[in-house]
């Protein structure tokens, strides 16, 4: 292969004017972290609630709920973002529109939201599934103790529910990580954005890449091992993935 | 055991010496050794070229499909020579498209020979691949809606302006904003098709960029009489190369030849008329982009250099 490697650019100054390759990376991946932490708040909040409300008795609820679930989850992501970015401002009053136009940042907080949602549809199943995977039993102990449905969800279901679907919650979180990519479509310039803008000013492809990839092998392994912690922390004796 | 095994293994030693004498002898004796591209080309009979899906009018996909335009039209003389030079009875062109992000690794690992396109030379570039003489010189200007009057780049202070990443226009756009203080917000954008949308949709009030590629971004728009590119500038005119391997001085030599006889000929000019001065495909558009006086000195005296200061 024809390629004049240079694992030195990264401490070459970037034409950007902000600092070296290494600092445009970097910066990259602080919107990325900033971006995924703040969409997981979301994703979580959301999908708590909606997951929940799938299980609830209600009918007009679990089918709302189920509607939510189908259309976050079914619609691309990307598509999603540029829905959210292009054409909810028409739609919404003039006034209005212009200002989310010129909000500063506003690919961030399209990001946030747009990948909030998505990921909370996902969130959501697997909160259903949590606590459907509960033993019956479980929720007529609760009821025949008299705690409100309310309470039966607090004190017992969700506790439970929530330490079984607490590992693909860490996949879940890592998905956000790595979708949090797709925000370059709407011009946030997170870590992936930065690496295609390196690998353009410098036509160094496979370092600025390289060093992508590391990256984010290097915070999700992060979140991984954080995730076991929290799992080994919050075990029940005897229980799922108590001892 | 031991013995019949090297045994054996002499033997076949000896049979491979044997066919790589032969092998030697049987090489045909050209009168000058052939290297890098042209030895490939030579043995594979097939010229890849890259293009590019949507930089018009340079190298971008027609209704049915198939890549035309200003530079494949250059690229086509340059395969044609290199046919004449090897003297090749067929020879295959291969056509592949190219993105920005996938070119260098493209030309690096011999994917694709000729990148046929709008890249920017520049020296920061010239240290990874090699550039044949220039097909064009852009200026950056920006582009906004003829209702927000902005003609000069003061006019942007304090406003929303957007370009796509990792250009050298952003740079460009970043540097004039620090020297002269216009704080000016500046919104990257993907592509330059995603770049130009955030204008229409009022997200940005202009879109800096090379100026050929916002007249096609205008002629192809909604409605072309919405929108006016400045006046100003804020660089020298950059020289747009045909892209190749580095370090491959007979293929250079010759790409170098071919694209120098037909610039200086009559018809460099009417070449460049075909592609910028009438109706071009898909939309039967009109660019109407007179050539430039730095373009006209490129075409009498071809030059591959990277610094806008000397053409």
């Amino acid at each position: 292969m024809n390629y004049h490697w240079n694992w030195r650019i990264f401490w070459e100054l970037s034409p950007d004017a902000t600092g070296t390759y290494l600092d445009l990376l970097l910066s990259g991946l602080a919107w990325t972290l900033a971006t995924s932490a703040c969409a997981w708040i979301i994703a979580l909040l959301l999908g708590a609630i909606v997951g929940v409300l799938r299980t609830l008795p209600s009918r007009a609820l679990a089918r709302a709920s189920g509607a939510y679930v189908e259309v976050f989850r079914n619609v691309p992501l990307l598509v999603q973002l540029f829905l959210w970015f292009f054409v909810l401002p028409e739609l919404v009053p003039p006034r209005m529109g212009l200002w989310l136009k010129q909000l500063p940042d506003a690919p961030f907080y399209t990001a946030v939201v747009g990948l909030g949602l998505f990921m909370s549809a996902r969130v959501a199943e697997q909160v259903r599934a949590g606590v459907t995977a509960l033993p019956r039993g479980q929720r007529m102990a609760a009821t025949a103790l008299g705690l409100t449905t309310t309470q039966a969800y607090r004190h017992v279901l969700l506790p439970m529910a929530f330490r079984i679907i607490l590992p693909p919650l860490t996949s879940e979180f890592l998905n956000t990580i790595k979708n949090s990519s797709v925000a370059l479509t709407i011009g946030l310039m997170e870590l992936t954005a930065q690496a295609r803008s390196m690998q353009e000013f410098s036509f160094q492809v496979f370092e600025a890449f390289t060093a992508a990839t590391l990256l984010y092998l290097a915070v999700n392994i992060l979140v991984v091992l954080a995730g076991r912690l929290l799992e080994r922390a919050v075990a029940v004796p005897g229980y799922v993935g108590g001892r | 055991m031991f013995s019949r095994l090297s045994a054996s293994r002499s033997g076949c030693l000896l049979l491979a010496l044997g066919l790589l004498f032969a092998a030697a002898l049987q090489r045909p004796a050209t009168a000058e050794e052939l290297t890098g591209t042209l030895k490939k080309v030579k043995e594979t009979g097939t010229l890849a070229i890259g293009y590019r899906e949507s930089s018009v009018p340079f190298s971008y996909l027609d209704d049915r499909q198939q890549p035309i335009g200003y530079a494949m039209d250059i690229c086509a003389r340059v395969a044609d020579a290199v046919k004449r030079e090897l003297k090749l009875d067929k020879m295959e062109v291969k056509l592949v498209a190219v993105t920005s992000a996938t070119r260098i690794p493209l030309i690096a690992n011999g994917t694709v020979d000729l990148e046929c396109g709008s890249t920017t030379n520049n020296a920061e570039r010239e240290k990874q691949v090699a550039f044949t003489n220039s097909h064009f010189l852009t200026a950056s200007r920006f582009v906004s809606k003829k209702s927000n009057h902005l003609h000069k780049i003061a006019d942007l202070a304090g406003k929303t302006v957007v370009s796509t990443s990792g250009t050298t226009n952003i740079k460009q756009l970043t540097e004039a904003n620090a020297e002269r203080k216009l704080g000016i917000n500046i919104v990257p954008a993907k592509d330059h098709a995603e770049a130009f949308l955030m204008v229409e949709t009022d997200r940005a009030v202009a879109f800096a960029m090379d100026d050929i590629l916002l007249a096609g971004l205008i002629a192809s728009s909604r409605d072309p009489n919405a929108y006016e590119i400045s006046p100003d500038a804020f660089s020298l005119p950059e020289p747009y190369g045909i892209m190749l391997r580095k370090d491959d001085p007979a293929f250079k030599k010759l790409v170098d030849a071919t694209t120098a006889a037909l610039y200086k000929s009559a018809e460099g000019p009417k070449l460049y008329d075909k592609w910028f001065n009438s109706p071009i495909p898909p939309k039967n558009l009109d660019l109407k982009v007179p050539m430039s006086p730095q373009l006209k000195k490129a075409f009498a005296t071809p030059s591959d250099s990277p610094d806008p200061a000397s053409y």
